[in-house]
Formats: C-alpha cells, structure tokens, sequence
C-alpha cells in the first residue's frame, strides 16, 4: 500500500490491436500529495489526455494501478471530477441545472434538497457566475461555460480534481482571470489538482509541481520540476522574480531543446522545419 | 434608402402622436409587412392556379368538375361538417376524425416502439449488426403490401388499419433515433461517465435531450407517411374515415366529393406536420449548441 494520496504506479497505456497497435504510454509514474497543484505538460499527442483519463478512469491502464487515498481507481467516479477541454456543458440544461445534475447526483443521500440548493448557488458564485443562473450555456460566453464547468467540478467535492486544457480555448485576457480564480479557490479550499497545460507561464504561475513529459510513442515522464514560490502569486510580480524565470526557462528548455517535436512532414516541404515548429509551438 | 426612411419618419414626428400609439402602429406595420412577405405570395399562386383550374375545366366536355362546381356540389357538405345519418353516411369532420384516430393509435405505437427499438440499435453494437439488415429490407415493403398480411392475422379492419400506420411510421423513426444516439456526442457520454448517472438518468437526462433533434426529424417523416399510408388503407378496409369516403364518392361519380376530401386531406396533413414541428421547436428549443 502506498502512502501518498494520489499514486500512478508503472502505469502502460496499449491502444488498438495486433499490428494497428501503438504504445502511448510507457511505465507512467508519479506520487502525488493532498492538496498538492500539478501541471502536466508536453507537447501535443504525447499522452496527456490519455494519463488524464486513466485517473478519472475513463480508459483503462494495459498495465499498471492508480491508487487514490488507499483505494485503486477502475472505474469513473464523482471522487475524481473533470473539467474537459471544451466545458462539456449539457446544452440543453441551464447554468443552475447542470450544476444541479452533479450536485442531486452526488450528494443525494448526505444533503438535504435545501442543503443542495444553497450548495449549488454557493460554487457558482465561487467562480462568479450567480447572475446567470437561469441562462443557457449557448447563451454565456467561451469563459463563462468553463467558469460553470469548473464550479461544476467542484461543487462535487472531489478528492482529485483533473483539468483537461480547461483554459486552453479562452483569449489570453479571460485566461488570466481565471487563473487568478482557480488559485484563489484552491487556496480556499486546498483541493487536489491534476492539470494538463500547453501553457509554460500558466504551469510555473499555478504548480506547485511540473510533470514533463516526454514524447510519444512510449511517452513517459521526462522530468519533474519543484516550483518553489510563494503562494499566492500575482503575475505581475513574478515577470521580475529571478526564480520565477529560471523556472520558466527549464520548462521552455525541455520542451524545445530536449524534446523537439520532429515535425518529419513539415521539415520535407519547409526550408527551416526547426524554426517553423518553434514558432508553432511558441504561439500555442 | 434615405427617402423611404424620410417617409417613415415623417409623418409619426409630424403628427406627434403619444409613445405608446407609436408603438402599436409600429408592431402592427411590423405583422402586415410580415403577411406580405410570407402569406401573399402563396395566396397570390392558390388564386392563380384556381383561376387557370376554372377555366381548363369551363367547357361543357370537361371530364373534372371546376372549382365554382366542387363549391356548388359539396356545399351541403361543407357548411354541415358533423352531421351524423348513421353507417357511413356521416360529415367530413367525423370522417377526418376516424381517419386521426387510426393514425393516433398506429403512430403512438409506432412512437414508443421506434424509440425505444432506436436506442437499442444505437446504444449497442450487437443490436444493430443483428436488427439493422432486417430493418433495411423491411422499410422498404410498401404500406398497402402490409395490409392482407395484417387482415390476414387480426381478422378485423380497424386493427389491421392501424397496424399500417404502425408499421409505415416506425422505420423513420428507429433509424433516426439510432443515429440520434449514435451521435451522442462522446463528451456528454464522459460527463454522464463522471457523475456515475445510472442508466436511467442517462436515458432521461442525457440521451433523450441529445437525440431529440433527430428523434423529431423521424417523427415529423413519420407522420407524413402515416396520414399518407391511411387514406390508401381506408380505401381498401371500408368503414368510416376519409380513404374510404374517397373511395365510395368514386364509386357514386361524385367527383367534386373526391375533391373536397383531396383538400381536407391535404389541409390536415398540413396541419399534422407543423404540429409536430410546433411540438420539436418546443422541446429541443436551446439545445442546439
Ligand atoms: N482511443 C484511442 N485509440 C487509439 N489511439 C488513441 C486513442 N486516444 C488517443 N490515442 C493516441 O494516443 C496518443 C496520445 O493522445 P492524447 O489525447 O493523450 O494526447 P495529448 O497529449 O492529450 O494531446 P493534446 O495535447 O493534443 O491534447 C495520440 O497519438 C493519439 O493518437
Ligand atoms: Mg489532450
């Protein structure tokens, strides 16, 4: 039995059968502790989504466990909410509603509907969304759908809370904000999170731990970086810490000199493939 | 441009009249400018084809009756719609309403089987590899070939009627609301994943709404085909209903009867369309997304 809340042990990843067969994940491992912030990053179609997913337990590992807090994880469960990429919203039910979904769900036995209720309006207003109560998800903004979708991950509760990309379609504006948010709320109430970035600045400002990983086929955990800040952190003052920056450029330095994504068709038809791709991958 | 909004201004400012006398004006130009972009024109073509109708059928050797006739001929029928002298001398209201209820029974039997036998074949793959040839084959046999097989096991008309229905409305509507389900977007299955729903909160709360949009485009299919499918079957069952109104004012040469049924026909199933329209606006309303 391990000791730590969150552990991914020799974890092996097989997608397809026979000859179509494709290892994306080799020998996965990583010990996280309670309350503890990780960002994964990597670059795109390493596996990420995929280690994502076998901790909220949407896909099975080929080989290998996931133990969170004493019990191994097999199959999906509110203990392990997710925030995915694109909101997930159910259009057809209202911001309060679809809360409520969660909320009736998971606490239908420990609440009573009253409780419910003011549980509901107390997480959205955490992620300032009480005036839209009523409104449809088609009807808010890109911002707006995740800030619901992220209340609605919390108001389950979860021991781990995973985070797919989950500011990855927002402009750089809306980004910071709820940024900012996400840090405020976990410094409230210290919940446990697995996030998966494409965003250097964002893994330094909210880690306490980056997970690198490396490149697939056969991905794995490249190297892991201790951010060693202060909480909280304002990103104003962090442009000029020294610490901060040395952070940034080790994350920057795996990701594109030690795993350079070869881009073989790009570098067959472009004169300057590395510059292309650094580009690409600076911009992302 | 600047002229006509000149013309709008104008006279309202000239004649200062008090806000809310504005707005009526305003909303009551707003509806009349809506009836003649959407109403006249259809209004203009119903009175130019009747007019052409009137006068291909003005000669004494016309072989169908013109439309003044059809008014002369059935006016007796059309201002007593619900008369009722027995058997199958009744009103076209009562003909249509025997003709609606047939179609009420087959197709609400046709509603919850379709659905239901659609989810299945979305929902599992075994099922559609298993049920999706033979529903290929089937929904192709025509309506009326259903009809002797039917008369054959009830032994009675008006069930074998609505087993036409039945049988003619429920392949659009199971191959529809398979695909329906089929496209559940794989999102909503991890959201419903998550929150551990239970199988019948993820039928009520997650595949229904999902699927709605297609589940009512093979309603609204269906519907059609079964107000088409009952005017044929009644023809040939007897009884009271429109098909067999039709077929017995054949049988008396009297063609402006015939014609009168086409209308009603042709009005009702109008009218059972965009109710079902009316009904899938109503529900699946906000969630396209
Ligand atoms: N269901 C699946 N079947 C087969 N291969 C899959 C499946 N899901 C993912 N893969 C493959 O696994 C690899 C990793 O996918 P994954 O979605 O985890 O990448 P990612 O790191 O999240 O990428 P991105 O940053 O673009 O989201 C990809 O090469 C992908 O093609
Ligand atoms: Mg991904």
């Amino acid at each position: 039995m391990s000791k730590h809340y969150l552990s991914i042990e020799g974890v092996n990843k097989v997608f397809g059968q026979g000859n179509k067969q494709s290892c994306v994940l080799k020998n996965v491992n990583l010990h996280i502790e309670k309350g503890e912030y990780i960002s994964i990053i990597g670059h795109s179609g390493c596996g990420k989504s995929t280690v994502l997913n076998i901790v909220a337990g949407l896909l099975p590992a080929t080989d290998g466990v996931v133990i969170l807090d004493g019990k191994e994880v097999n199959s999906p469960g509110p203990d392990r909410s997710v925030v995915f990429q694109n909101h997930s919203l159910l259009p057809w039910l209202t911001v309060y509603e679809n809360v409520a979904l969660a909320v009736n769900k998971t606490f239908k036995k420990t609440k009573t509907a009253k409780e419910r209720h003011e549980w509901i309006l107390k997480s959205l207003e955490m992620v300032h969304m009480s005036h839209a109560l009523d409104k449809r998800p088609a009807e808010i903004s890109g911002g707006m759908k995740q800030r619901v979708g992220i209340a609605r991950a919390l108001a389950m509760e979860p021991k781990v809370l995973l985070l797919d990309e989950p500011f990855g379609a927002l402009d750089a504006l809306t980004r910071a904000h709820l940024q900012d948010e996400v840090m405020k709320i976990q410094a409230e109430i210290n919940s446990t999170i697995i996030m998966i970035t494409h965003d250097v600045d964002e893994a330094v400002l909210l880690s306490d731990r980056i997970v690198m990983m490396t490149n697939g086929p056969e991905a794995t955990i490249g190297e892991i970086l201790e951010i060693d800040l202060p909480k909280p952190r304002n990103r104003i003052e962090m442009a000029d810490n020294p610490k901060y920056n040395r952070y940034r450029q080790a994350v920057l330095r795996f990701l594109y000199e030690k795993q350079r994504k070869v881009e073989v068709l790009v570098s067959a038809e472009k004169p300057k493939p590395a510059q292309a791709s650094l580009k690409k991958a600076a911009s992302a | 441009m600047t002229t006509k909004a000149n013309s709008i201004v104008k006279p309202l400012s000239a004649v200062s009249m008090p806000v809310s006398m504005d707005k009526t004006l305003f909303r009551f130009k707003r509806v009349g400018e809506s009836f003649v972009q959407k109403v006249l024109p259809a209004l203009i073509v119903g009175f130019l084809l009747i007019l052409i109708w009137e006068l291909l059928t003005s000669s004494q050797s016309a072989t169908l009756p013109s439309p003044s006739r059809v008014v002369t001929d059935t006016w007796e029928l059309i201002i007593n719609p619900f008369y009722n002298n027995g058997g199958t001398d009744v009103g076209m209201g009562w003909q249509i309403l025997a003709s609606l209820e047939r179609v009420a029974y087959g197709y609400s039997l046709a509603v919850i089987a379709g659905i239901s036998l659609g989810v299945l074949v979305g929902q599992s793959t075994w099922a559609m590899r298993g049920l999706d040839p033979i529903f290929q084959i089937l929904r192709t046999v025509p309506p009326l070939a259903w009809l002797p097989i039917s008369l054959a096991a009830f032994q009675d008309s008006n069930p074998s009627a609505i087993f036409v229905i039945f049988i003619t409305a429920i392949w659009p509507i199971i191959i529809n609301t398979s695909v329906g389900v089929r496209n559940i977007p794989e999102d909503y299955r991890n959201v419903a994943k998550v929150l551990s729903l239970n199988g019948y909160e993820y039928f009520t709360k997650v595949m229904l709404p999902a699927a709605a949009p297609y589940i009512f485009t093979g309603l609204r299919i269906g519907i059609g085909l079964s107000w088409l499918a009952i005017v044929a079957a009644e023809m040939l069952i007897g009884g009271v209903g429109i098909g067999f109104f039709i077929w017995d004012a054949w049988n008396a040469s009297m063609i402006s009867d015939i014609v009168l049924a086409l209308v009603y026909v042709g009005v009702v199933g109008f009218l059972l369309d965009k109710f079902i329209g009316f009904i899938s606006n109503l529900v699946t309303r906000g969630t396209s997304n």
